[in-house]
């Protein structure tokens, strides 16, 4: 019945498993398990002309971009350029914001992710999202893992499937002797890592976070980074930022948005380009990317 | 010390001195701890006013006749003051007003705040605001002269005057305060959660459910509490639809009397000031006065244990 169940989320190892030997052009020094060239490794999310509207009004427009998988995509550019509005289209978080609608076409491992078919529900269980602010439920660090396992319905082991969420948050060494106090009792960054955490402990295929470190003092967006390219081994990361130097560390590959303000004075996203990270930030294609990573605009 | 000096100008008056002497601002003071002693003040005159009668007829009826014996008769020769049937009345009113307002009340909420549509949600409230309007002497009428003859005509033989129709309309009357109460706390959980969860994949109804009404729990229990008293102290329902027959009956069908009833029943009669019977209306009074506030207590205290837990 349901279009998403159709297509297991693969295997994120495989591209690795088939191509260990293919040694090509490494984009990345990390002894990843990523030997393939990024654009060759699968396509996790192939979007066509997508474009939001609230209310009518145009946000965004003509996205075409590729995510690949066990890769680090960061979306950089100037307030109000759509980067956000575009991640909440690859997990149709737009769906909650009444007036939003989407168009074009996001295919997620070859499959419409706005079939009428498709559950948002089910979509959400794969593709799972940090958000800017940290949003700890007002519940023990304890109850906040195990809350998306006990919804989904995965009750078993859930002690070891908790332990195993934080540790790879890297949050376990630092709350295991207090899982049952409230998560509101930590820091920002380990709140924030509780809600990376709690994104994994339902297993997911990718995790979207937008903004995830804008709230977070220097060290503790350091811990995030680190964990980000840790994830890489097992997951595809997409992450919103406004932090240039951000992308530089993190992201495999990086896609620039800007604002255009149109005939009629509405400003409205849209995706300038996309490329390899090192490519973004020392030579890339269009002015208005150079203006904006060199710090002459935005 | 030069610089002083140098910037004081003649007189000695430091120039950061205030120019006027601000009479307005302690007027404005003034006025506010004025409003602020005269409502202590009244409050402390009511209880007052509630226990001297009160001592007096303590003084006359010992505390294990009032509470201790079942038979409540004080305008009858001989009289009886045993308090209990009231009570029984009130908790039987109080527990169907209850039943139907605070389910009913928190079920509307949860569907105003996070299931309905703006258009509807806009729709909705302004009736059940309509609701807390009409006056209770109608919704009195209303138990007495559509409710009741409803339940018979369903087959139910009900007394004339009962508990349960009392009750019902009580629980419609408090369906306002509820739910906009609730509804109030809920829509004021950031949306930041509800985004948190929805991203994990929950549904709409564990999202309500499991993390917007436990992060709400405090104001929904200050909404539930405020019901609970105000169906405690509900009159005229229970005055027009529960009757007047004292006795120690949980049965809804049967009619019960409330203290609130045999208060203003007995105050709108004919007892001579200074009586036994004058007095008692105080006793039972006062005892309405202690059963609300040690429930009041009882809440309040709950209230600050969710919100040690959950904030």
């Amino acid at each position: 019945m349901d279009p998403t169940s159709e297509t297991p989320p693969a295997a994120p190892s495989s591209p690795v498993a088939t191509g260990g030997g293919l040694a090509t052009l490494s984009v990345e020094d990390r002894p990843a398990a990523d030997a393939l060239p990024l654009d060759q490794r699968e396509v996790v999310f192939d979007c066509e002309g997508v474009g939001v509207r609230y209310d009518g009004k145009r946000a965004l427009r003509d996205v075409d971009l590729r995510i690949h998988a066990n890769a680090v995509t960061a979306l950089i550019g100037p307030s109000g350029c759509g980067k956000s509005t575009f991640i909440r289209c690859l997990n149709r978080m737009n769906d909650l914001i009444p007036g939003a609608s989407v168009d074009g076409a996001v295919a997620y491992h070859g499959e419409n992710l706005y079939h009428p078919q498709v559950d948002p529900i089910e979509v959400r269980k794969r593709i799972g999202m940090v958000f800017q602010k940290p949003n700890p439920f007002p519940k023990s660090i304890y109850d906040n893992v195990a809350f998306g396992p006990r919804v989904l319905g995965m009750k078993d082991q859930l002690d070891d499937r908790v332990e195993q969420a934080l540790r790879r948050a890297v949050l376990w060494d630092e709350v295991k002797d207090r899982l049952k106090e409230g998560a509101l009792g930590l820091s920002g960054g380990q709140q924030q890592r509780l809600c990376i955490a709690r994104a994994l402990a339902v297993e997911p295929d990718v995790i979207l976070m937008d903004e995830p470190c804008s709230a977070l003092d220097p060290i503790s967006t350091s811990a995030i980074e680190d964990l980000m390219l840790s994830l890489t081994n097992e997951y595809t990361v997409v992450i919103v930022t406004h932090n240039m130097q951000q992308a530089a560390r993190v992201a495999d590959m990086t896609a620039f948005f800007s604002v255009d303000q149109g005939e009629t004075g509405a400003r409205c996203g849209v995706l300038v380009e996309v490329d390899r990270t090192d490519k973004i930030f020392t030579n890339p294609a269009h002015e208005r990317t150079e203006a904006y990573v060199t710090g002459r605009f935005g | 010390m030069a610089i002083t000096s140098s910037t004081t100008n003649g007189g000695g008056r430091p120039q950061l001195a205030a120019t006027s002497r601000r009479l307005g601002e302690r007027a404005i003071i003034g006025a506010l701890a004025l409003a602020a002693v005269i409502s202590v003040l009244v409050t402390v005159g009511i209880v007052v006013a509630l226990l001297i009668p009160s001592v007096e007829f303590f003084s006359e009826i010992p505390f294990a006749e009032f509470f201790g014996t079942s038979e409540w008769a004080p305008l009858f020769e001989p009289p009886a003051f045993g308090v209990p049937p009231l009570i029984v009345g009130t908790l039987s009113t109080t527990f169907w007003a209850c039943l139907v307002a605070l389910p009913l009340g928190l079920g509307t909420a949860i569907y105003l705040s996070e299931y309905a549509r703006p258009r509807v949600r806009s729709t909705v409230k302004p009736v059940l605001e309509v609701l807390a309007g009409i006056p209770t002497v109608v919704l009195g009428y209303f138990a007495l002269t559509v409710l009741t003859p409803f339940l018979r005509a369903l087959g139910w033989q009900v007394e004339i005057f009962n508990a349960f129709s009392a009750g019902v309309i009580i629980g419609i009357l408090l369906l306002p305060t509820v739910t906009s109460l609730s509804e109030d706390a809920m829509t004021a959980v950031p949306s930041s959660l509800r985004e948190g969860s929805f991203g994990l994949g929950a549904n709409r109804f564990q999202v309500s459910t499991r993390v917007v009404v436990p992060a709400a729990i405090s104001g929904i229990i200050a909404s539930f509490v405020l019901a609970i008293s105000r169906a405690i102290g509900e009159t005229t329902i229970v005055l027009l639809a529960a009757g007047q027959l004292a006795r120690v009956s949980f049965w809804p069908g049967e009619s019960v009397m409330t203290m609130t009833a045999f208060i203003a029943g007995t105050g709108s009669g004919d007892v001579p000031t200074g009586s036994i019977e004058y007095k008692t209306i105080f006793a039972v009074g006062l005892t309405l006065f202690v059963l609300t506030f040690i429930l009041n207590i009882i809440s309040i205290r709950m209230v600050r244990r969710f919100r040690e837990i959950y904030e």
